[in-house]
Parts: structure tokens; C-alpha cells; sequence
């Protein structure tokens, strides 16, 4: 007979492991991807996915070990899968400003891509008003 | 079973994080490198909650919530920064 601990042991240790590989292919998706377009998918939502794991595994053996429920993981958690899509945005919103060069396999266009085509000097966008 | 894990887990995140640190050095825009440091935030907090358990302490999870809180307000201002030339308007 296995006993619980063992089991949960068990979980946590795949938690853990399963966190690390998430993160280290979101890291590589970073590094290896060829435009800014296609690099920003790795870390906002693999690299969340696996620090998000690796949290739940600590919350787990927090909770067995101090035989009480702790929820700081959670808040660190919760904070971090609300604020990682607000930053993607973010910069994903700069570099369309910035108009930086995309791959032919990137799909969508944006109305911002079409614009470098027009003559520059006949008006600012209306999207980026100036401050 | 727990130690190792935790070895293997410890391995994974130190080559994310230089995986994170060549893209800082090499990125060849600008948007890159914020993007990189915001991911080495995102690393460091899984470095820092595997270091909890492995001292088996509470302690370093409120320095965690803090690098939580400073990269995300850090990457919306840069990147405000960048898309407005003003932070405050």
C-alpha cells in the first residue's frame, strides 16, 4: 500500500519538473523564434503556464507541510496570470508603433503595416495622436 | 524523490534564464530586450519559490509578490515610454 505522502510527494515533484520544462520552452520559443510577432507567444503564455505550475507545487507542499492552508502562492498566482496578457499587450502595441519588420509567415495585418505604404507626411495617424 | 525534482527543476530555470539573458544581449530592437526582462522577472519568482522549498521557509514569498509587482508596473512604463515618448501625459 502507498501511502499519501508518498503520492503527494509524487505531485509535487511533477509539479515542479513540469513547471522547469514549461519554462525553459517558453525561454527557447524567446530565443529561437524569428520575429518580434512570433517571439512575444513564448513567454506570455508558456513561461506563466510554467511558473504557474512550479507555484502549485509549492502551495501543495506548504499545505502538507505546515498542515494549514496557504494562500500566498495563490495570490502570486492569480497576480501573475492577470498582469501577463496586460504587458503582452503592451508591448505588442510598441512594436506595432514602432513599425518593426515582420516575417512573410506572420500571419494578420494590421492597419499599422499598410500605413509605411502611404506617403508619411500627409497627416499623423489617427490611432497615435501626438502628446 | 523532492530533491531531485527539484535539482532537475533548478537546471530547467537557470538555462531559461540564459536563454533570457542571450536574447537581452543579442535582441536586435528594442521591444526585444523589454520583453526578455520581463521574462527573467517571470523566471526569477519560479527560482525564488523553488529556493522556498528548499530551505522549507515562507520567508522570501513576500520578495517574490515585490519582483511580481515592480516587473509589471516596469514593463507597462517602458513600454508607455516607448509608445508615447511620455510616461504621465
Amino acid at each position: 500500500m502507498i501511502g499519501f505522502y508518498t503520492v503527494m510527494e509524487a505531485v509535487i515533484a511533477f509539479f515542479l519538473v513540469a513547471g522547469g520544462t514549461f519554462a525553459l520552452i517558453g525561454s527557447l520559443g524567446l530565443a529561437r523564434l524569428q520575429d518580434f510577432y512570433m517571439r512575444l507567444h513564448g513567454p506570455s503564455k508558456t513561461t506563466t503556464l510554467g511558473v504557474g505550475c512550479s507555484l502549485i507545487g509549492s502551495m501543495i507542499y506548504f499545505s502538507l507541510t505546515n498542515h494549514t492552508l496557504s494562500l500566498q502562492e495563490l495570490l502570486i498566482t492569480i497576480f501573475l496570470f492577470v498582469t501577463a496578457p496586460v504587458s503582452a499587450h503592451m508591448l505588442a502595441k510598441c512594436a506595432l508603433h514602432q513599425k518593426l519588420p515582420h516575417h512573410d509567415r506572420t500571419q494578420g495585418h494590421p492597419e499599422e503595416f499598410d500605413e509605411e505604404l502611404e506617403d508619411p507626411d500627409t497627416g499623423t495617424p489617427s490611432s497615435t495622436p501626438a502628446p | 524523490m523532492l530533491d531531485t525534482a527539484l535539482w532537475i527543476s533548478l537546471i530547467l530555470f537557470v538555462a531559461a534564464i540564459l536563454l533570457n539573458v542571450y536574447r537581452l544581449a543579442v535582441g536586435p530592437s528594442l521591444p526585444d530586450r523589454i520583453l526578455a526582462l520581463d521574462t527573467m522577472y517571470v523566471n526569477s519568482i519560479g527560482l525564488i519559490v523553488l529556493f522556498c522549498i528548499w530551505l522549507n521557509s515562507k520567508t522570501y514569498f513576500e520578495a517574490a509578490l515585490l519582483i511580481a509587482m515592480l516587473g509589471f508596473i516596469s514593463t507597462v512604463a517602458v513600454s508607455k515610454y516607448l509608445l508615447r515618448g511620455d510616461i504621465i501625459e
